[in-house]
Order: C-alpha cells, then sequence, then structure tokens
C-alpha cells in the first residue's frame, strides 16, 4: 500500500473532470467546491484533473470554479471516454504527484473508473458519498449510504493514499462563477506507450429526453397497488396534471401494466429528489424507499399505519389511498387560483 | 464449451430488516440470507448464454457458510457447479480486500473462463465497486452496467445505458461484464431443482489456503478503508399523523403544508378555506 509521505509539502485534492454531459452534470464544479473547504484544514491546494480532446472550455470552468491548478491531457486518443486507458492515465498522475486525496462524481461513469483507478492504485474508494469532512488528525471523512439509504456508515482510509471517495451528484453546492480566477495549467503529454483500450465504444446515442424528467420534478408522486386498480391508478395522472407534477410507480404496479416501465421508482429505476413526494398507496419496500430518501417532504398515504413507508414520511396520512387521492383532487381544484 | 464464472453474494433479505432501535444498526445475524437481486440477474444472463451457445456455469460466492444457500438456489437455477469461500480470516473485506480474494480463488479455481458476470451492485453496501475491481485485478477487459449481452465468436457485445446515454460496447474474451436489473427476468427455480441442488449439488467449500491467500491479505485487517461509525438517517425525524375523514384530511394538509406545496408547484393556492383567515400553525 502507498504510504503517507509527510514529508510532501506540496499537498493537494484532486477533483476528476467529468465534463460530459456538462451542462446537465454539475458533480465536478461541485466537488471542487467542496474541496476548496476542505483544503485549508490540511494545507492543500485544489487540482482538478482532466481527460479529453478539446477541452480547454472545461479548464476554464473549473479555474473560474476553485480549481487552483489544471492537469489536462489533451489528445485524439482521449475523444471519448474510455475507462481503462483513463485508468492508466489516472495511475501514473497521481504515482507522479501524490494527492493526498482524489474525489470522483458518482455518476455512471465515474462509478466504473473510479473503483479501476483504486484498485490500481491499492487504495480506499467509498462509493457514492452523501458527505465529506476533514477530522482532527487530517484524515478525510466520507459519509457513504447502505442499505438502500436506511444505514449510514461515516469511513476513513488512514494509510493507503490518495483517499478516493465517488460523490453524489447534487450533495455540495457549487461556487458561483468566477472570471477572475487564476489557475495553473499543467499539460501532460499523452504517454504514447498506453495500449488501446480493449472495450471498444462502437455505438453511443443520447437517451431521447422526456419532457420532463420525474428525477428533475418539484413534486412527484408515487403510486403503489394499494391504489387498488389501474382505473384508479389513473387518478394521480389528473392529481399530476393539477399540480405540474410526474407520477412515479412501484415495481408491482410496473408488473402490473397501470404504468410505463420508465416511471418506476427505486434502485433499479429512477431516484427523485423532489421538493414534496406524495406516496399513495405505498407499503415502502427498501428497494423502493432508497430511491425517494432525498425528497424534501415526504407525504404518505396508506391504510396501514404500520406501514414502512408511513415510518419515514414526514407527513403519514392513515387512509384509503384512491378515496384520499379523489377528496385531494377536489381540494386541489377549490384552492388553485386560475 | 464456453466457459463462464458468475459471482454472487448473499445479502440479507431486505424488506424486513431488523433494526437495533438502541443502537441503530442492523441486527444482521438475525436477517435472512437472500442472493442479491443484481446477482440474480447477472445468473439469469449465464443461463441465458448457456441455453443460447451452451456453456459450463460456476458460481463463487464469498461469505459466511450459510451463504452455501444461495450456491445451491443457483445450481437450481442452472448454474452447474458452485465454489464457497468461507474463512474467518475473509471477514470484513472491503471491496479492494474483497475483489482481490475473488481474483485469487477466480485464478485458482476457473483460470480458464471465457466470461465473468457480476451484479452491477449489491443491496447492502451498494458500492457498485467489486466487479469493475475483479476486472482490474486479472487485467482483463470489463464493461458495467449491461442491459443486453450477446456473444459472437470470441467477441462479446454489450448494450448500457451510462450517464444519458445508450452505448454499445464491443470486446474480446476474457472479460467481465456486471450486469444492471433492467435487461433480464431472473427464472424461479423450480423445487424438483431445488431438491436436486441441496440433495446432490455440486458445492466446493474453500478456505484461504486453498486459494493460496498469503498471510495478511484478506480480511478486514488488510483493506485499507476503516468503518468509523454507521448510523440511521431517520432517527428523529418529525412525523405528523393525520386520521379521520380524507375531505377532512385533505382540508388540514392544505391549512398546514398547503405553502410548500404552493412552492413547489409554483401556483398560487388558496392556503386557507378564508383567505384573510390567518393561522399560527407552520410545518412542523
Amino acid at each position: 500500500m502507498t504510504k503517507v509521505t509527510m514529508n510532501n509539502d506540496n499537498r493537494s485534492i484532486w477533483v476528476f473532470g467529468d465534463y460530459r454531459n456538462y451542462f446537465q452534470n454539475r458533480v465536478t464544479l461541485q466537488l471542487l467546491a467542496r474541496a476548496r473547504e476542505l483544503a485549508p484544514r490540511i494545507g492543500a491546494a485544489v487540482c482538478a484533473v482532466i481527460f479529453g480532446n478539446h477541452v480547454d472550455e472545461y479548464i476554464r470552468e473549473y479555474i473560474a470554479h476553485g480549481a487552483q491548478t489544471v492537469y489536462v491531457c489533451d489528445h485524439p486518443r482521449l475523444k471519448t471516454y474510455a475507462v481503462e486507458t483513463f485508468t492508466t492515465l489516472t495511475a501514473r498522475l497521481v504515482m507522479r504527484y501524490e494527492p493526498e486525496i482524489f474525489l470522483i462524481g458518482a455518476t455512471d461513469f465515474g462509478r466504473e473508473f473510479a473503483p479501476r483507478a483504486a484498485k490500481r492504485l491499492k487504495t480506499g474508494l467509498t462509493a457514492d458519498c452523501v458527505g465529506l469532512d476533514i477530522n482532527e488528525t487530517g484524515l478525510l471523512v466520507q459519509t457513504a449510504p447502505s442499505f438502500g439509504g436506511n444505514l449510514i456508515a461515516r469511513i476513513i482510509t488512514p494509510e493507503a493514499r490518495p483517499q478516493m471517495a465517488t460523490v453524489r451528484p447534487g450533495t455540495f453546492p457549487e461556487r458561483p462563477h468566477d472570471d477572475q480566477a487564476t489557475g495553473q495549467v499543467i499539460a501532460i503529454p499523452f504517454p504514447e506507450d498506453i495500449p488501446c483500450d480493449r472495450v471498444r465504444l462502437v455505438h453511443s446515442e443520447r437517451k431521447p429526453p422526456r419532457e420532463q424528467r420525474i428525477e428533475d420534478a418539484r413534486i412527484v408522486i408515487c403510486g403503489g397497488r394499494g391504489m387498488g386498480s389501474r382505473t384508479k391508478f389513473k387518478k394521480l395522472f389528473e392529481m399530476a396534471r393539477l399540480m405540474g407534477a410526474e407520477v412515479g410507480a412501484t415495481r408491482p404496479v410496473v408488473y402490473s401494466r397501470w404504468a410505463e416501465h420508465d416511471s418506476l421508482v427505486g434502485q433499479a429505476g429512477k431516484h427523485v429528489h423532489p421538493q414534496v413526494l406524495f406516496s399513495f398507496g405505498v407499503s415502502g419496500a427498501i428497494q423502493h424507499t432508497a430511491a425517494i430518501h432525498d425528497a424534501d417532504l415526504i407525504i404518505a398515504v396508506n391504510k396501514n399505519p404500520h406501514a414502512a413507508i408511513m415510518k419515514m414520511a414526514d407527513v403519514a396520512i392513515v387512509a384509503d389511498a384512491s378515496q384520499f387521492c379523489s377528496a385531494l383532487i377536489r381540494e386541489l381544484r377549490k384552492r388553485i387560483r386560475e | 464449451m464456453l466457459k463462464l464464472l458468475v459471482c454472487i453474494k448473499q445479502v440479507p433479505m431486505v424488506t424486513e430488516l431488523p433494526w437495533d432501535a438502541a443502537t441503530g444498526s442492523l441486527k444482521r445475524y438475525m436477517a435472512e440470507g437472500m442472493m442479491n437481486p443484481a446477482c440474480k440477474h447477472a445468473l439469469e444472463a449465464a443461463v441465458q448464454i448457456k441455453s443460447l451457445y451452451g456453456a459450463h456455469i460456476t458460481v463463487l460466492s464469498m461469505g459466511p457458510p450459510a451463504a452455501e444457500e444461495v450456491l445451491r438456489e443457483a445450481l437450481a437455477m442452472g448454474a452447474d457447479r458452485g465454489v464457497l469461500l468461507t474463512d474467518p480470516r475473509m471477514a470484513g473485506a472491503d471491496t479492494l480486500i474483497t475483489s482481490h480474494t475473488l481474483a485469487m480463488a477466480i485464478r485458482k479455481q476457473c483460470p480458464d473462463f471465457d466470461l465473468i458476470l457480476c451484479g452491477s451492485c449489491t443491496s447492502d453496501s451498494e458500492t457498485a465497486q467489486v466487479g469493475p475491481q475483479i476486472a482490474e485485478a486479472l487485467d482483463i477487459a470489463g464493461a458495467a452496467y449491461a442491459a443486453h449481452i450477446a456473444i459472437e465468436g470470441r467477441t462479446v457485445q454489450v448494450q448500457r445505458e451510462c450517464d444519458d446515454f445508450l452505448e454499445t460496447l464491443e470486446m474480446e474474451m476474457p472479460a467481465l461484464v456486471t450486469i444492471a436489473t433492467t435487461g433480464h427476468h431472473p427464472r424461479y427455480a423450480s423445487l424438483p431443482g431445488l431438491q436436486n441442488a441441496f440433495e446432490c449439488g455440486d458445492i466446493a467449500v474453500l478456505d484461504a489456503d486453498a486459494i493460496g491467500l498469503e498471510p495478511g491479505t484478506s480480511g478486514m485487517k488488510a483493506s485499507p478503508t476503516r468503518i468509523l461509525d454507521v448510523y440511521t438517517p431517520t432517527a428523529g425525524k418529525t412525523n405528523v399523523i393525520l386520521k379521520g375523514a380524507a375531505p377532512k384530511m385533505a382540508q388540514t394538509l392544505f391549512e398546514r403544508f398547503g405553502d410548500r406545496l404552493s412552492g413547489a408547484m409554483a401556483k398560487d393556492l388558496k392556503t386557507h378555506e378564508h383567505d384573510d383567515f390567518h393561522d399560527e400553525s407552520d410545518d412542523e
């Protein structure tokens, strides 16, 4: 294992520049912001590292959002994301510059790339963190959920370096864009001895966008089998229309074809983080609740006051889901000012 | 014939997780085990490959002795042989060390594999790290989150969703693919199949010595990460309970939470029956 290098006075925190899907994907900027907050506590500088082709605009963006140094490897071979090549480049740079901490956004790519980089470097990696801090001994405390968010663990990497974590997008706010910010740019030549990726990307297309993505909705209405029937389930769509909300469904509902598969909210489906989440006739199996934990306000309706969903709800309404839905729609119609 | 290896993990049956309310921790010893859902999808993918192209399937698991059950279930679903790694010296390993242990076992028990399949993620620790790290340990091509997988000659083709992109990837075997829970619908193990698997299934039970693990390279001690503490995030949540007639509760909901609803809806709502009526109650 790589030991701590105590005599290193160029301590640094690295953030992986995950620029695909920018502007939607802002996790790199969020990590730069958090890194800048943590860095003074261990006397470190904040660096971004970016692999790609024609990435100058991202370099400027990262500096404007807090990167003090940007390591950039710009080469036609890096035109598309490639997990093996990125791993090899990362491992070489990390061994050369020895950052204390290396943070990666928990995007799909980040969560495939980071474990390989950590393995190559023989260091620890904490997955999908929802919190990062520095403790009194200067170690990175990585807060990570497990069991679908029902348990939270705080994890440290005492000796191996760098301390690595993937971090859930949206965990930290980004810094305001600062046009005046300056930073050092260090160009890394592409090492020609790097073998071609054994995995070939033969086709890639952007997923067709939905009109409003349920992941972005400010109100999500989730329905379960407790709605009673396909016909009664349709009331949720009426309620959604009135509220400008999106409808999500549990797995049994999708299996019964009361709703489309792409409305599945759960570990195998969409994760949502609305301001308000309504839950109608959902029992609260962990595979579902794992995906709704981030809602600011959960209003659950269930006949059974002891259902798991009722315990995690901010407001637990003991009622028949379908009947209450009808009452709520009537009340909404009365109250919406046109 | 293709040699497939599927890594599976036994996880606690999560819908009925027993919590210790006092310590906020999971009574793992009380939880009933089941095959991790994504691992089941990986096994289903392997069984489908077997029926299409012909293959021999080895299932590999690391865990307590009780994890033998999920290996037997895997045999009943169509796997040919099970290998269980069980040893107190392997316990408490993080993903770096788990992937090392599994890779050592693969080298020892199934060195001529063509394709390794893993679930993309476990339902307990949810790291999604072990699959990619096994690929790294064995220095083979690897791809995560496969929804569909096809084999032509020595080429594996994978379709997957990755960060809002639909991607098609190709690689030559030997390779490792982690399977998402979208493209495959795991079959149920038949009762006669289960009975057969429990009576005469081929399961090898191995310890650290049998797979050549050096002392100090396994388990919690060798793991670079340390868990400081574990807690439940929901503890201390304020919980408002409404009971009674539906229309009355709908009214109450708007009276108490109308501000937040109208904020989220970006619409002006009459939060009270009479507009000029002022109510002091707030959200909590």
